[in-house]
Parts: structure tokens; C-alpha cells; sequence
């Protein structure tokens, strides 16, 4: 990738809001080079989405969220994306990622209740063919995601005037 | 008692720094947007603390060799090597100061007689003049000038030599001024300097803030070498500036005098602080520096944001190439303690006017963008409209 693209997703994973005609002056080019930039990346989909990091645990909703390890026997010809594609088409999944190590599939998902969350893992998860076991951790507490430490002051404590 | 009486003349005589008063009323004031803050806005990166912490758990809260300790300058020797292309021997050529700042003190007494000059160029740091002056020197101001991008030029510096003129301060990348010199711009200088006994001061703390191209050390110029101390430390580069560490480089038997009056002073530097930065060179070493480099990234990105913006609200700004600071002209070449004190009543923007850093820097003042892009934005746009008020 050339050093532009990356530039310029370094400044919009810091801030998304970042205009065009300012991400420009911060890297010495041309607005136009930039919008014909993020537009490639878009169409590319290497950028998918511009989405706010939210802290839920500030907000008063009723929510639990769930890591699952899922062990799969994975499927002649379809190896574990087709097991994949049938988890992550829930709109309850959040992530799903195949790892390495002791378990195949890390699915995270989010309901409003524990009983709905145990619901799906034991009707719709657990039953899909080739699954062969789950385990489900809870997060309690999210103390830094995507980078960000969750409940770190931000204010600034350098003197104001200093040589 | 009249303190006037008992107070040494030398010291009580220097002016209180022009920055002080700007302290005093910004730290009165509400919702400042300040360009003001001489420091990097990151913390130190964790790693580095951590190291800090786990050597005072293994105890290690005593005294170091007043050199500071071995492994640390060894791993500035192999920093400086690495980085600069200058070579110093960590047993006897490398004092651990605390902070570049008392590397300058230590430079000046070291070698400054009474009635000695001191050159330097203006506008520079606030500190060189009072430390001249303690050590009963005199400070001999060489201009620089923004039509040159404020690098000492030679003839200004042959201008300025006379028969007393013991020492050059060369403050590149400059504090305020951003500008740096290049490799062409110090073998001017070396040239000036090559038949006389004139000594130079090479203050480098900014080395690693250069945006275009690399920063070359004055003591790399061919026969610079031996009449070079070259100060540098962790406060710019690495975000440390509160652990006070720095370090002095230069031949033994200079480094031997400094090392004398260090022992008797300081003793050593800070020993957490000296594992803190031992730290930070070691995992530079390992990850190319990758903290730097972050760093010095999102500074160039703020330059150009900062130099952007304030050629917009209408001023003159030649770009900074080095260090943190744009060092605009006020308009219409208005002095700069009038302009920056109406700027921070009017809009609240707090910036040091330029003569605080010498006479040459009366029609300028300093922004530093070590601030937060969303500062700098709220920043110019005020200065925008303060000077289209005018």
C-alpha cells in the first residue's frame, strides 16, 4: 500500500470526521488527490464504514455481551467459512474471527438480556451442523477498545504557558 | 535588610522571563485555547515508565557513577552513532545530565571567564542568556532573520566574532523558530569557525523533530568534532520531559570538567529516570523506533495544518522545518507583547510573544502545535478573526 493510503487511514481511524481539505493540508497534497483516495479505498472496501467509539457502559441500557468459543469441524471444499457465514449472518453476532490455538471460532455478540443470549447460543449456535462444542465467557467490564483506554481522563496536564 | 544589598548583582539584574507574565495570566483565565506549551502533548510511552516502576522494585533507588549509568551511555553512544553518524566514547565523552537544561549550565561554566562573549543566535531558547550571564559571561546576540528562515547565517556569525568570543550556541532544529540548519548551512558555519579557537554548544534536543530530510549533528562536520559539546536528552524525542534527563557529549577532556562540576552540583541524574530512558533507547533499537517516528508523524501532519492556517487569517509564517513552534510575524508589525496580550483578552488564544526569545523576535510570537488538531483549528480560526479586527 502506498504511503498516502496509509497516511490517510491512520487519520481517519483517529478521527473519521477528519475532512478531505484538512486531511490534504496534513499531508501536503491536493484535496482532489485525497477525495479520488478515500473514494478508491471505499470502492476497494478497505474502508467499510465510519462508525462513532461508543462507551456503552456509560449509557444506561441493559445489555450483556458475550465472547463464545466455537470448536467446528470444518467442511470439505468450504474449510470454516461456510460454518463462518452461518454465524455471522445472525444480526446478534457482532465479530467473528477464525483463530489458532484451542478453539476455531471467536464469536462476540450483544443481546439485551442474559436469557436471550443463552437462548441463541443453545437453539441457534450450538445446533448448526458441524458445530461441535461452545464455551461462553461474559464480559463484565471493558477497560481500553480500538486503542482507546474506556474511562482515562483526557484533560490536558501541562502547564498552559511553558518555554 | 535590603536583599538588594545581599543579592548577587549578576543574578538579581537579568529580567524575569517574558514568558513568566503570560503564565501568570493564562493560569487566571477560563476555556484558553493554548498554542503556548513548549512540551509534546504525548505521555511517555508506557513501556518506558514501566521500566521506571520495575527498578525501583528491584531497588534500585541509589546514587549512580556521577557519569550516569554505564549501560545507559552506552546505549547513547550506540543512539548517537546510529542516529547522527557521531561517535563518542560512553566511558569518558558522555555525561548523563539532568535534562539538556543543566547540560547548557554545565557547557557554559565549564567554559565562560568572566567577560567572555557567548554568541547567539536570536531569536533562541530563553535560557542561554541568563546562563551566560550566571557564569559571568556576556551574551552576544547574532540576528537571524525570517527572509532566511532564522538559520545563522555566516556572515552574520563573522559579524558578530571578536577577539573575547569564546563560545557559539547553535540551537538547531530552534526553539521558537522551527528553522533547522542542513548539512550545507553548518559546513558554512564550520568554515567560519575552522582557524579560530571558537567553541561550540551544539543544543540538539529537537534533532529528532526534522520534517524534511534528516537532522545532521554539528560535531559530524568535518574537524567540528573536537571543539563540539553536543547536548540532546529524552524530554522532545521520546516525550520526557518531566523525568528531567538529558546528556552532554563531547572530547574527554572537556567532558571531564563538565563531569567535575556535575558531581559537585547534581551528583547524578535521576536513577528511575535513567532506567526510564535506557528503556526507551533499548526498544528504539529493536522496533526502529517506532514511538519516535509515531510521534514525529502526527507533528508534521499538525505543521502543515498550523502553518496552513495561520497564512490563512491572513499572516506572513515561513515554514518551520524543525522542533514544534510556527513562528508567524504579527501583523503590520505590531510588537509582539501587545499583539499576543490582546489575542489571549480579545479571543482567548494564549501564544509567547516573540521577544521573549530575543529582540529579533519582537514582530513574531511563538505557537507551538504540540497541541490537539482540533486546538490548532480553534486557534487559527480565532487568530483569524482577531487580526481581521485590527
Amino acid at each position: 500500500m502506498r504511503k498516502l493510503e496509509m497516511s490517510i487511514l491512520q487519520i481517519l481511524t483517529e478521527d473519521a470526521r477528519t475532512p478531505a481539505d484538512q486531511i490534504a493540508i496534513m499531508l501536503g497534497k491536493s484535496e482532489e488527490e485525497i477525495r479520488e483516495t478515500i473514494r478508491r479505498l471505499e470502492e476497494q472496501r478497505i474502508i467499510l464504514k465510519y462508525p462513532a467509539l461508543i462507551n456503552w457502559q456509560r449509557v444506561d441500557v441493559d445489555e450483556v455481551e458475550a465472547l463464545i468459543e466455537v470448536r467446528v469441524t470444518p467442511q470439505r471444499d468450504h474449510g470454516f467459512d461456510a460454518i463462518a457465514e452461518q454465524i455471522y449472518r445472525f444480526e446478534e453476532v457482532r465479530n467473528v474471527y477464525l483463530m489458532s490455538g484451542g478453539y476455531d471460532l471467536l464469536v462476540m455478540l450483544k443481546s439485551q438480556t442474559l436469557k436471550k443470549l443463552a437462548l441463541f447460543v443453545a437453539e441457534k449456535l450450538s445446533t448448526i451442523d458441524g458445530v461441535l462444542s461452545t464455551a461462553t465467557h461474559f464480559v463484565l467490564k471493558r477497560y481500553k477498545s480500538q486503542g482507546v483506554i474506556m474511562d482515562e481522563r483526557t484533560e490536558d496536564r501541562r502547564l498552559q504557558v511553558s518555554p | 535588610m535590603n536583599y538588594e544589598h545581599v543579592l548577587c548583582r549578576r543574578v538579581s539584574e537579568i529580567p524575569p522571563s517574558g514568558i513568566r507574565k503570560f503564565f501568570d495570566i493564562v493560569s487566571e483565565m477560563k476555556d484558553v485555547v493554548s498554542l503556548g506549551v513548549g512540551e509534546p502533548d504525548f505521555h511517555t510511552p508506557w513501556s518506558y515508565s514501566d521500566a521506571a516502576i520495575y527498578s525501583l522494585r528491584k531497588g534500585h533507588t541509589h546514587y549512580t557513577s556521577n557519569w550516569g549509568l554505564l549501560e545507559l551511555r552506552r546505549a547513547i553512544a550506540h543512539y548517537m552513532a546510529e542516529r547522527f553518524h557521531v561517535e563518542y566514547d560512553p566511558v569518558k565523552e558522555i555525561l548523563v545530565t539532568v535534562g539538556a537544561s543543566e547540560g547548557i549550565d554545565l557547557a557554559l561554566r565549564a567554559l565562560v571567564e568572566p567577560g567572555d562573549e557567548v554568541l547567539v543566535p536570536d531569536p533562541s531558547y530563553v535560557s542561554y542568556m541568563p546562563n551566560i550571564r550566571f557564569a559571568a559571561g556576556i551574551c552576544v546576540p547574532v540576528p537571524t532573520d525570517a527572509a532566511n528562515e532564522f538559520k545563522l547565517t555566516p556572515d552574520a556569525l563573522r559579524r558578530a566574532i571578536t577577539p573575547k568570543t569564546k563560545a557559539l550556541i547553535l540551537p538547531y532544529p530552534n526553539n521558537p523558530t522551527g528553522a533547522v540548519m542542513t548539512r550545507k548551512d553548518l559546513e558554512g558555519i564550520a568554515a567560519v569557525l575552522r582557524d579560530t579557537e571558537i567553541m561550540v554548544i551544539s543544543d540538539e534536543i529537537y534533532a529528532e523533530l526534522t520534517y524534511e530530510g534528516k537532522h545532521v549533528s554539528f560535531a559530524e562536520i568535518p574537524g567540528m568534532w573536537e571543539r563540539t559539546i553536543t547536548l540532546n536528552g529524552f524530554s522532545k524525542a521520546f516525550a520526557m520531559t518531566g523525568w528531567r534527563l538529558g546528556y552532554a557529549c563531547g572530547p574527554r577532556e572537556l567532558m571531564e570538567v563538565l563531569c567535575k562540576i556535575h558531581q559537585y552540583t547534581m551528583l547524578c541524574a535521576s536513577t528511575p529516570a535513567q532506567y526510564a530512558a535506557l528503556e526507551a533507547l533499548n526498544s528504539g533499537t529493536q522496533n526502529e523506533y517506532q514511538d519516535v517516528r509515531r510521534m514525529v508523524e502526527s507533528y508534521d501532519r499538525r505543521r502543515r495544518l498550523i502553518v496552513n492556517g495561520l497564512r490563512e487569517a491572513g499572516l506572513s509564517c515561513h515554514e518551520p522545518k524543525g522542533a514544534f513552534y510556527a513562528f508567524p510575524a504579527t501583523p503590520a508589525g505590531m510588537d509582539s507583547q501587545t499583539f499576543c496580550e490582546k489575542l489571549l483578552w480579545e479571543k482567548k488564544v494564549a501564544a509567547v510573544p516573540g521577544d521573549a526569545f530575543g529582540i529579533t523576535g519582537k514582530n513574531f510570537f511563538r505557537c507551538s502545535y504540540a497541541a490537539s488538531n482540533e486546538n490548532i483549528l480553534k486557534a487559527v480560526h480565532r487568530i483569524g478573526e482577531f487580526v481581521a479586527s485590527l
